[in-house]
């Protein structure tokens, strides 16, 4: 039997996608050895109304760590908590999240605990002594498989790659203090500045519509806009060389040296297809290439491609796509 | 201000890779190999920093087979002041090995700043400098993207999924260095030619048992060749028609 420790992500009080997909996984680990499942909610007075959601995908129990310094991430304070729970709770494997927040919170918790830590993992099991997980190396052009030998084993998801199960139960609450002043940490966060709208972001949407230097200019990016807008469910994101000129901001960034996403529909318009853009959407779902150029390498990766001029194929493809959710 | 940066030496991405007899490790021969492109950044942020102060000193470490040594160089010539080369056989895929030797060289160093890419293409894991932070016990901060250096400390700028976080941080200090932050130098003539003269240390690094290895390496499995549904918009009733009843995603 081995209990997990799911980290619950939130930010501004609000819990993100990759909270569910940390207790859906972290579920599914503990499931296939009778174990139970510990949700750790860390926030501002008022977090543990999240507390439900958590149970619904899986959580036995959701310890619950409420202060006023720790409504904004804080990195000190929620590694320090993180580090002590995972302790002296005894867990087998403690499931973060490969997002900005668990990327930072990861390394200092293994640090602390002294144990194997590794990112970006798309499958985990537990086999007798080991934590076995996946892991892509070089862009993805590889796959390790890795054994963490330490318990407990600290792993990050790669987030989008977690389909997540309802898995009701009953959680229970249970407040937890905070270790040492949380007021006291030596990195403050002074400001948050949330994107643009309350759009939806590239990791948590179903759909990416990604746009290239084929869209032509920041305003081209209107044409992308409309096809996610169309869509409902959809986020904008871009290739690097159309962050590079300041056409759209760096967090949309996909690829190498941007983020990684797996959503179940990938839409590449006016993109080449370079290996190091290939890296941050190869695992998605579904993959469409929309190139007026049929020797575009993102056809080669795509399931569906149509060679075209994005300015003619994009508002068709709007329109359609409006007429199909509207019979829904 | 006294600034170390951990640079390390990475293969272009842009090679076939070749999975060597042994199964658990990459065959090296024919890659071409560069610093890694973010770690480039660090070392300009360092440069930038002491160019800024008017004084200071920015040492290079790597890890690695003495093939890492070309990398550091590159990073003199770029203006770092001297080298610092922890010596294994090869880099560990375990980022606590790594992070304990590097914090275990840089310890006593009296560093203000440690400074980082933010990630390496190759182990795609992201986990060392904050290990050495904590290991170091120093502040940390992420993905930092925007930096302003006060008495102290200093204010970063962090990228999240859809939003910007500002954070003040102090000194000593660990960074790593995101997107944004600046566009590294190239290195000038002049800058190579005094890069031979300057100093470079090699010692064995201290890595200890790794807790994380590589077991077996695999190739991702090909998707299924895709269709070209056709030309111009005129394919978008089959494009809709092949979302909706054969990928089950519209
Ligand atoms: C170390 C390193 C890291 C990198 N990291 C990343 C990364 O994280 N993410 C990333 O994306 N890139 C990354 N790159 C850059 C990458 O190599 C490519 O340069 C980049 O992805 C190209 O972007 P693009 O496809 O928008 O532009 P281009 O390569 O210029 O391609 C534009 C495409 O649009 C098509 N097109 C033009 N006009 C039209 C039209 N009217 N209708 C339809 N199609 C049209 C063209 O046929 C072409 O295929 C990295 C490179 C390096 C060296």
């Amino acid at each position: 039997m081995a209990n997990i420790l799911a980290f619950a992500e939130q930010r501004s009080g609000e819990l993100r996608k990759v909270a569910l997909e940390n207790v859906t996984a972290a579920r599914a680990l503990a499931d296939a050895t009778g174990g139970e499942v510990h949700a750790l909610l860390v926030g501002a007075p008022g977090i543990a109304q999240k507390a439900e959601q958590l149970g619904k995908h899986g959580a036995d129990v959701v310890l619950v760590c409420e202060h006023d310094a720790l409504g904004d991430y804080n990195a000190e304070a929620v590694a320090a908590l993180a580090a002590d729970r995972i302790k002296s709770g005894g867990y087998r494997v403690a499931v973060f999240s490969t997002s900005a927040q668990g990327r930072d919170l990861l390394p200092r918790v293994a640090a602390k605990l002294g144990v194997g830590v590794v990112t970006d993992v798309t499958e985990a099991r537990i086999e007798g002594d080991a934590v076995i997980v996946k892991h892509p190396i070089n862009i993805g052009k590889v796959i390790a498989t890795a054994s963490i030998a330490s318990t407990p084993a600290v792993i990050g998801l790669r987030p989008g790659n977690t389909t997540l199960v309802e898995n009701p139960k009953a959680a229970k609450v249970e407040q937890v203090q905070p270790v040492g002043d949380p007021s006291a940490a030596r990195v403050k966060v002074k400001e948050m500045k949330q994107g643009a709208s309350a759009k939806l972001d590239i990791g948590d949407a179903p759909v990416v519509i990604a746009g290239g230097r084929g869209l032509k200019s920041a305003e081209g990016f209107k044409l992308a806009e409309d096809l996610a807008d169309a869509f409902g469910n959809a986020a904008v994101g871009a290739t690097r060389a159309v962050c590079d000129d300041g056409w759209r901001p760096h967090s949309e960034q996909i690829g190498q040296t941007g983020r990684v996403v797996s959503p179940d529909l990938y839409i590449a318009v006016g993109i080449s297809g370079a290996i190091q853009h290939l890296a941050g959407m190869r695992t998605s779902r579904t993959i469409v290439a929309i190139n007026k150029d049929k020797e575009a390498p993102i056809f080669k990766i795509a399931d569906y491609g149509i060679v075209g001029d994005v300015a003619e194929v994009l508002p068709a493809l709007t329109a359609a796509v409006r007429e199909a959710r509207k019979s829904h | 201000m006294k600034i170390a940066v951990c640079v390390k030496r990475v293969p272009d991405m842009d090679a076939r890779f070749r999975i060597s007899a042994d199964g658990t490790s990459l065959d090296e021969a024919g890659l071409k190999f560069d610093i890694n492109e973010p770690d480039a950044w660090a070392v300009e942020a360092g440069l930038q920093l002491k160019e800024k102060a008017g004084q200071g000193e920015v040492v290079v470490l790597s890890l690695g087979p003495p093939a890492v040594q070309e990398t550091i160089r590159k990073a003199l010539s770029m203006g770092a002041d001297r080298g610092i080369h922890l010596a294994a056989d090869r880099v560990p895929f375990d980022g606590f090995s790594i992070a304990r030797a590097i914090a275990a060289e840089l310890k006593d160093g009296g560093y203000d700043l440690i400074l980082f890419g933010k990630m390496s293409p190759d182990s795609s894991n992201g986990i060392v400098g904050a290990i050495v932070a904590e290991l170091l016990d120093y502040a940390c901060v992420t993905a930092v993207s925007g930096l302003e250096m006060a008495d102290g400390g200093g204010t970063a700028k962090r990228e999240l999924e859809g939003a910007q976080e500002f954070v003040e941080f102090t000194l000593p200090a660990v960074l790593t260095v995101d997107e944004g932050l600046n566009t590294a130098r190239y290195p000038s003539l002049k800058g190579i030619m005094a890069a031979k003269k300057k100093p470079m240390e090699s010692k064995p690094a201290q890595l200890g048992e790794p807790m994380v290895t590589i077991k077996s390496l695999e190739m991702p499995p090909d998707r299924p060749p895709g269709k070209i549904v056709g030309e111009g918009a005129a394919a978008v009733p089959e494009l809709v028609r092949l979302l909706q009843t054969e990928a089950k995603v519209l």
